[in-house]
Parts: C-alpha cells; structure tokens; sequence
C-alpha cells in the first residue's frame, strides 16, 4: 500500500477512533452531571455563585459589543441601500432582523463561548490538576454534577437574558448610529422597527440562545473536567474546549435555522 | 482494617502494580514507602477507588470495593479522609468552608453546629483564628493542617494521606507526622501514609510496606527495619551515609 494512503488511513481511524471515544466519554459525564444531587441546598448555592461568575460578569462585554455591532449594521446596511427608489426605513427593517436573528443569538454566544468557555474549562482543569476534584470524589460528592451542573443551569437561564439585552441594546447602538449620524431620521428608524415586524424570531433566536448555553457549558466542562497533566494542558485544553464549543454553535445554528424557519 | 489481595493496575501498556498484598489495622499509621514512580500514589489511590484496578480486591471491614454499588461506594467515602499530596484544598473557599464541606454537603448539623466542628478540627491541628482566611493566605504548612483537619471533619474511620511531608521543612514535617499518629491513636483511625520521609518512617511506621517496582518487596514494623537483612529494603532506607553509619552502630 502506497504510504500516502497508509497516512490517510491511519490518520483518519485515530480521528474516528479520538471522536467516537470523545463522544462516549461526554455523553457518560452528561449522564454524571444530570444525577440527583446530594444536598440541593448546596448546588443552589454554587448555582448562585455561577450566576455571578458566568452571567454577570459577562454583561459589560455584552453591552459594548451589542451597541456597537447594531451601529455599525446600520451605517453599513445604510450604505449599501443607498438608493432613492429604497425607503429609508428599510435600513432599520435590516439592522432589527440581522440583530435578532443572527448577531444577538449567534455572535454573542460565540464571544461567550471564548470568554465563559475558556474560565469552564480553565477552572475545572486547574481543579483537576490540583486534585480537587480528587478530593471531592473522595468525599462520597459527584464532582462532575456538584461543579458542571449550576454552571449549565445558570449559563442556560441567564444566557437568554443576555441575548434580550444584547438585542435590545444591539438595535438602540443602530438608532444612535442612525439618528447621531444623520443616516435615517428617528420617525423612519421607529417605523422600520415596526414595520413587518415577525414575533417568532424573537422566539427562534431564544430557542437557539438555550442550545448555544448548553453547548458552551457542556463542551467546555468536558475538556476541563478531563484534562491530564499540568498548566500546559489545562491551556491546551481551554483553547480547545472554545474552538469546539465555537464549531458546535455554528453546527447547531445551521441545524436550527432548518428546523424552525423552514 | 484494610485488606488488599494481589492489587494490580497497569495503565496502557504500563504495569504499575503487579499483585500487591497487605492488611492495615486500625489504630495504626501503616506507611508505604518507596522510591519516587514505585507506584505508591497508584496504590493509595486504588485503595480509595480513585482509579479502577485491574485485578485483585480491596476489603474494608469485610466490604469489598469492588461489588460495592454507587450507594454503598458514596457511604464508605463518607468513612474516609484523605490528605492529598497538593493539598486539594478548594481555593475559592476560606478555611472554615473547607472543613465544612463534608459536613454542609451530608450532615444535618446546623450551622453554629457545624461551625462548632471547624473549629474543634482546626484547633485539633493547631490551627486557630484563621477561619476567614483563603488556602492562599496560608503557608504550606498552615495548609497541610487545614487539609487534615478538613480529613478528619467527618469522624472518618479510614484516613489516607499522600506524601503529606513533601515541601515542608524538617521541623514542621515533625510537627505533621505527630498530629497524623496522635489523631490516629485517639480517635482508632486506620491510617494509610505515602511518604519517602525516612525520618517519618522511623518516628510513626507501626506497619511499613516497601513497593519496589510495582511489588510489595519487604513489609513489617519500624523496630524490624533497624535489624532486616532483606537488601531490597536496606538498600533504599540505608543509602545515605549518615543512615548507613547509624545502622553500622547498631
């Protein structure tokens, strides 16, 4: 056999063989995460604290963003529809649905999927080093559903929080950008809001919001819950732990598009 | 008491314990010592069902590990402590969480009560007027006290400590193999210890297991380590000069 297709062959069995194994192990520590927790007490406490730690502390980067993304929409769809045969409220109908539908959702989960993803991962990994979670586990405590499980419920309750503010602010940053620059005038803008206005987005885009969370939680707990090693390792496994939970969001966007707008 | 039958755990092609045997009574600090990748700490922690083995049992009080379920498995840990090498303390904590943890998580204790038992734990190890403190405020030997009296919170039966000498100073490391066979004097504590402090040996080993290469090699008390010609043994304890001149005069 040639060694090129020896290559292939052997790189593509310890793909297979690293992604199905991967795979089982997530699924067997979901399975450890989702057990009936010993004291409820306690997990509402931890809950707590991730309220802080996950949602937020996220909100300030939130907020910049999302104000400053839905003005540059705006100028940008204001731009490119720089025609007098299209109204001018058009521009508002644009940034309201690019913001709803694909930069709150989408875009935000992806920038928390770098910032919450990697201080998951990099916290759980530096416990697994430190033999925390050794310590736990000693302790009769299941560490996978004590450490990953508020974290999961509060990124998947406060995430679509995030998102509502993220829209919120993401469409007035594009009515400031708008009225500020002189692109459309505040009554045209107001229309354009209003105009053809779809309510399910706003569902669609929350629907997607608690997938995304879920996605982050999970995939980055699973890479600092398993890592080996030393300090190297726990930011190898951060880095990948945002690379993946960044591939399943898209993965998951497209596969959600599918199913509810089509 | 523990009673491990021919343990063996290999990790990959890696065998790192090959068919170890040996009882710990209780009331007795039973050390393992060895060289450094001997395979000590893949023994303790098989002993505590931190890793799978691959064959062999371990029984503790007539239970075997093994054929225990989930249920069964999360009571004994409730009978364990255990002080890590590193600690493990949990460093978004202060002290008083830490020994509380156990406690907050499975006891029915209130709250003063609870706090009654940190400060009992921490006064037990010497350790007082450092409740609201970080582990990361603490020395490293203020830490390794925390991180016994966090072992000993629950009143456990069986109480593991790995290498709970390493990075402290010779006085204080006396100072820690003092508490660790006080508190297993007082309160009947099988105590399993991994150390390659041979002053440790000597002071607290009522019962010494020497693991070379993954194989119990010698097994015995601290007064039949002065005078065992076994070559194994006396070669790892005895090859420093100044313990080869104290032998000598023996």
């Amino acid at each position: 056999m040639p060694i090129a297709v020896q290559n292939y062959s052997y790189f593509s069995d310890m793909f297979l063989t690293t992604g199905i194994r991967d795979l089982g192990q997530y699924m067997l520590l979901l399975g450890q995460t989702f057990r009936k927790p010993e004291n409820w007490r306690e997990y509402y406490k931890a809950l707590v604290r991730e309220f802080g730690l996950l949602g937020i502390n996220s909100l300030g980067i939130v907020a910049i963003i999302s104000v400053f993304v839905g003005a540059v929409v705006t100028i940008q769809t204001a731009y490119n529809l720089d025609d007098p045969l299209i109204p001018d409220y058009y521009v508002a109908i644009a940034t309201r649905e690019s913001i709803i539908l694909e930069f709150s959702p989408t875009m935000v989960s992806l920038i928390l999927a770098g910032k919450v993803g990697s201080n998951i991962a990099s916290t759980l990994g530096s416990m697994r080093v430190s033999e925390q979670i050794d310590a736990l586990e000693v302790m009769g405590v299941n560490p996978a559903g004590y450490l990953i499980f508020p974290k999961v419920v509060s990124l998947v309750l406060f995430n679509p929080i995030l998102i509502t503010l993220s829209m919120f602010l993401g469409i007035l940053g594009g009515y400031g950008a708008a009225v500020l620059g002189g692109v459309v005038s505040p009554q045209d803008f107001q229309l354009g809001l209003q105009t053809a206005f779809n309510g399910f987005y706003i569902s669609y885009a929350l629907i997607k919001t608690v997938v995304f969370a879920f996605l982050i939680a999970t995939i980055s707990s699973y890479y600092g819950y398993y890592v080996k090693g030393g300090a190297v390792q726990v930011g190898t496994n951060a880095t990948r732990a945002v690379v993946s939970s960044s591939v399943a969001i898209i993965l998951a966007n497209y596969v959600l598009t599918q199913l509810l707008l089509l | 008491m523990i009673e491990v039958n021919d343990l063996e755990k290999s990790f990959g092609d890696t065998k790192v314990l090959k068919g170890i045997s040996t009882v710990c009574h209780e009331g007795k600090t039973n050390l393992i010592i060895g060289r450094s990748g001997a395979g000590k700490t893949v023994f303790l922690k098989s002993m505590v069902g931190l890793h799978q083995i691959d064959s062999g049992e371990i029984v503790y009080d007539g239970r075997r590990l093994g054929a225990m379920d989930d249920d069964e498995r999360k009571d004994l840990r409730m009978e364990m402590g255990m002080v890590f090498q590193g600690n493990a303390l949990f460093d978004s904590l202060n002290i008083e969480d830490n020994v509380t943890f156990a406690l907050s998580m499975f006891s029915d204790m209130s709250e003063s009560e609870r706090l009654d038992r940190a400060n009992f734990c921490l006064k037990r190890v010497n350790l007082e007027n450092q409740n609201k403190k970080l582990p990361a405020e603490l020395s490293g030997g203020m830490q390794k006290r925390v991180a016994i009296a966090r072992a000993i919170s629950m009143n456990p039966k069986y109480l593991f400590c790995d290498e709970p000498n390493s990075g402290l100073d010779p006085s204080t490391a006396i100072v820690i193999d003092n508490l660790l066979q006080e508190i297993t004097q007082e309160y009947n504590i099988t105590t399993v210890i991994n150390t390659h402090d041979m002053n440790s040996v000597m002071e607290i080993g009522d019962h010494i297991i020497y693991i070379k290469e993954g194989k119990k090699a010698w097994e015995g008390s601290s007064d039949e380590l002065l005078t065992t010609e076994n070559e194994a043994i006396v070669d790892f304890v005895y090859s420093s000069e100044l313990f080869k001149k104290i032998r000598a005069k023996l």
